[in-house]
């Protein structure tokens, strides 16, 4: 096939999966990516539309027609540059975006068939790119614009602090340390990423490439501290006194777990997802006791919630060996997970109770859950999110079976930087209150963006807002 | 990494471990703690702050041998080094204002109740200081807070050291004697401190607990260290470890306290056959 030939298939070239059987009992990863002939298909199916509505779509907006022109020239490495580019994180975007309602929801070929498979191709550039360092590199320096002199020295006398290491915060980080601007984040944990690290299991964002894709930003100048607890170890003030840097980004995300606030929320057994997820992600309690952190695996898990978080606890307590069923208050449609991610998890075995709503854990003599009780929910009207709102239907009450209990009902945004940083003006939820284009906060040289300032969404959209903070805070050092 | 500069046995079962880390150093306070993690496959622990020396960069912890991960730590000398250790964590004790208070520790407690007797006493605080142990052996830090206490009280569970009982006897006795305090501080096992509550209940004296529940991260995200205070559940994490004695269902902390104990055993097993392999 010519490679200017367009490819007429209304589908998607498939991708390999692992079998859903043999995953659900590896922490493999699911998805195995395309290979360079299946990425070179899926590329000619693209009709590089003049007005882009791909990219139109992109919170971040990648070239996408421009990378997918490259692939179809075969030619990976100037696809690759094209992509990191404007992207820092392409490996975990082309893993974990929400496509189907971003550039491939926006796609022309998504009106009579399948959209191009945009978020598999962006993997398997990223993908591409470590094994052909060197092509990788020369591809980024022939596209790379050069910085004049002069604003290469400014920028080397500015330095910046950037708070949390998730991806807003390495979104920010990399775009100032492209610049030239001394920039050092700074990670409560022991390992940086955030979300990506202790929250995104292993099976859908492989670690090892959380840990390339921030060696990649670290390569780029960008200077990590770890174990260290930004509104404890130093506040933001004491950051720019103390140490000295010339302005702060915040970009601390919605770490902070939300409860049912239901009866026997607090028995033993019941977690919230990030507890589950960090023993699991962070700590690899998987491979317990080789490492040393456990985990309670039940036989019988509910997880409640439906979102991407209650599908990621959900299809981990499988893959531990728990029956795990989802209890959600709403229909199947209304669920805020990704479908890919739904029926992943279907496959893999996880049951779902659509329509029901906790309202009581019911514990044993040893304080340990072994039920819960559920109500049968209808729709009612749409509620402010424009979904129907769940209403309990009288007399339904029923008893699930359940030792292991995972909430999975949202977070919203860690308040120790706000409570520690005088003049930082947040809204009622707890939020930061920053401007929308530049970040800027109520206080003078500092910023913020990702879930700390929109609360808790999507990867790509924290990246989109620490790109548009690097922006603004180039702009307040005067580069 | 961080370097062991000290690392001394107090007794057979805890062990003082003077670690570097000049930035938690500078800003510890009496109550804060760390979070700390041997190696690669280490579980994160919290362990309180003893003491630090924000000139010699240095943080004192003090910690007993009951876990895989006390027990591999106690192995440690020193010039070894600690993969993680982050800090300062959660919030400072609540201590403005006590003018006469009384500081109990239980067994290890008493490492993390130093502290704040030593805050207490040079704010110019009359405090009293109450100490509890099995047996005479196990005493800890007596000189030292013999020097930052206007009384000090050692109680032994078995008597060996010529005074038998428990710490709330001595307790009781010193309240019933008149001593007027303002602020009763207690650090050490659950059941301890709820017997310290439950004895100054019936005085409506102010009284701080410092909860030492199982914790993963020690930065508010995981909700393991849960504590249910009055009818709410809090984190021990960042919204204590301190909290008002009085509030603190016990009964409750003490069952989540059990919640791994299969797995801790484990684990334990696990490093002890490591040892013994390692010795051999």
């Amino acid at each position: 096939m010519m490679s200017t030939d367009v490819n007429r298939s209304k589908v998607k070239t498939p991708v390999a999966e692992q079998d859903p059987t043999a995953r659900a009992k590896n922490f493999d990863e699911v998805c195995l990516g395309y290979t360079l002939e299946e990425a070179h298909e899926e590329a000619l199916r693209c009709l590089h539309c003049p007005d882009e509505p791909c990219t139109k779509g992109c919170p971040v907006s990648v070239p996408i027609s421009a990378f997918i022109q490259a692939l179809a020239e075969e030619d990976p490495a100037r696809a690759y540059a094209t992509v990191k580019s404007v992207n820092s994180l392409p490996a975990i975007c082309g893993r974990v975006c929400p496509q189907e309602n971003q550039c491939e929801g926006a796609c022309t070929r998504g009106r009579k068939g399948e959209p191009v498979a945009v978020g598999r191709l962006e993997r398997f550039v990223a993908d591409w790119a470590p094994g052909h360092q060197q092509e990788a590199h020369a591809a980024i320096e022939a596209l790379g614009h050069k910085v004049s002199p002069e604003v290469a020295a400014l920028a080397a006398s500015k330095s910046v602090a950037v708070v949390g290491s998730g991806p807003a915060s390495l979104a920010c980080a990399s775009e100032l340390a492209k610049c030239g601007v001394q920039v050092t984040v700074f990670e409560a944990l022991h390992r940086a990423g955030g979300v990506l690290t202790y929250g995104i299991p292993e099976f859908r964002l492989p670690k090892d490439l959380v840990a390339r894709e921030i060696a990649a930003i670290e390569a780029t100048g960008a200077h990590f501290e770890l174990n260290s607890f930004i509104g404890k170890l130093y506040s933001i003030e004491e950051l720019m006194d103390e140490r000295g840097f010339d302005a702060v980004f915040i970009g601390t995300g919605a770490g902070l777990p939300s409860y049912l606030g239901i009866e026997g929320e607090g028995l033993n057994g019941v977690s919230v997802a990030n507890e589950l997820l960090a023993r699991v992600n962070l700590m690899k309690a998987y491979l317990f006791p080789h490492y040393e952190t456990p985990v309670h695996v039940g036989k019988h898990c509910v997880v409640v919630g439906g979102g991407n978080v209650a599908m990621d606890a959900a299809r981990t307590a499988r893959r531990l060996g728990a029956e795990v069923t989802v209890v959600y208050r709403r229909s199947r449609e209304e669920m805020p997970a990704r479908v890919e991610e739904v029926d992943h998890a279907e496959e893999e075995g996880v049951s779902f109770h659509m329509l029901a709503n906790p309202v009581r854990a019911l514990g044993d003599d040893a304080g340990w859950i072994c039920g819960l009780e559920c109500l049968e929910m209808k729709l009612g009207e749409p509620d402010a999110s424009g979904r129907r709102r769940p209403e309990p239907i009288e007399g339904s009450a029923f008893t699930m079976e359940c030792d292991m209990l995972v909430v999975a009902v949202g977070s919203s945004s860690n308040p120790l930087i706000a409570e520690t940083t005088e003049g930082l003006d947040t809204s009622g939820r707890g939020l930061i209150v920053a401007d929308d284009e530049t970040g800027a906060t109520s206080i003078p040289g500092v910023f913020a963006g990702g879930d700390a300032v929109s609360g808790a969404a999507t990867v790509i959209l924290a990246m989109g807002a620490g790109k548009r903070a690097a922006k603004g805070i180039a702009g307040y050092l005067g580069l | 990494m961080y370097l062991i500069r000290e690392s001394v046995a107090l007794n057979s079962e805890v062990t003082k471990m003077v670690v570097e880390a000049p930035e938690i150093a500078r800003k510890v306070l009496p109550g804060q703690f760390v979070m700390m993690r041997i190696d690669e496959q280490g579980e994160r622990i919290p362990l309180t702050v003893n003491d630090a020396d924000p000139q010699a960069g240095s943080v004192t912890i003090i910690f007993q041998a009951v876990g895989a991960t006390t027990i591999r730590l106690a192995s440690l000398h020193a010039g070894d080094a600690l993969l993680d250790f982050a800090g300062p964590l959660g919030r400072p004790t609540d201590l403005k204002g006590a003018k006469r208070a009384c500081v109990i520790g239980g067994g290890l407690g008493t490492a993390i109740a130093y502290p704040q007797a030593k805050w207490l006493f040079e704010q110019g605080s009359e405090v009293d200081v109450i100490t509890g142990f099995r047996t005479k052996d196990l005493i800890l830090l007596s000189d030292e807070l013999a020097q930052v206490s206007t009384r000090l009280i050692v109680m032994t569970d078995d008597g060996s050291n010529g005074n038998k009982g428990l710490v709330t006897e001595a307790l009781s006795r010193r309240i019933e004697e008149g001593a007027d305090y303002d602020l009763v501080l207690a650090v050490g096992p659950l059941i301890m401190m709820k017997f310290v509550a439950a004895t100054t209940r019936p005085y409506g004296i102010k009284t701080l607990v410092s909860m030492n529940p199982l914790m993963i991260d020690g930065t508010g995200m995981c909700g393991g260290c849960r504590v249910k205070v009055g009818d709410s559940y809090r984190h021990a994490c960042v919204d204590g470890p301190d909290f008002d004695g009085h509030q603190i269902d016990f009964d409750d902390a003490m069952r989540r306290a059990a919640l791994y104990r299969p797995q801790e055993q484990q684990a334990k097993d696990h490093e002890c056959r490591l040892q013994q392999e390692a010795n051999r």
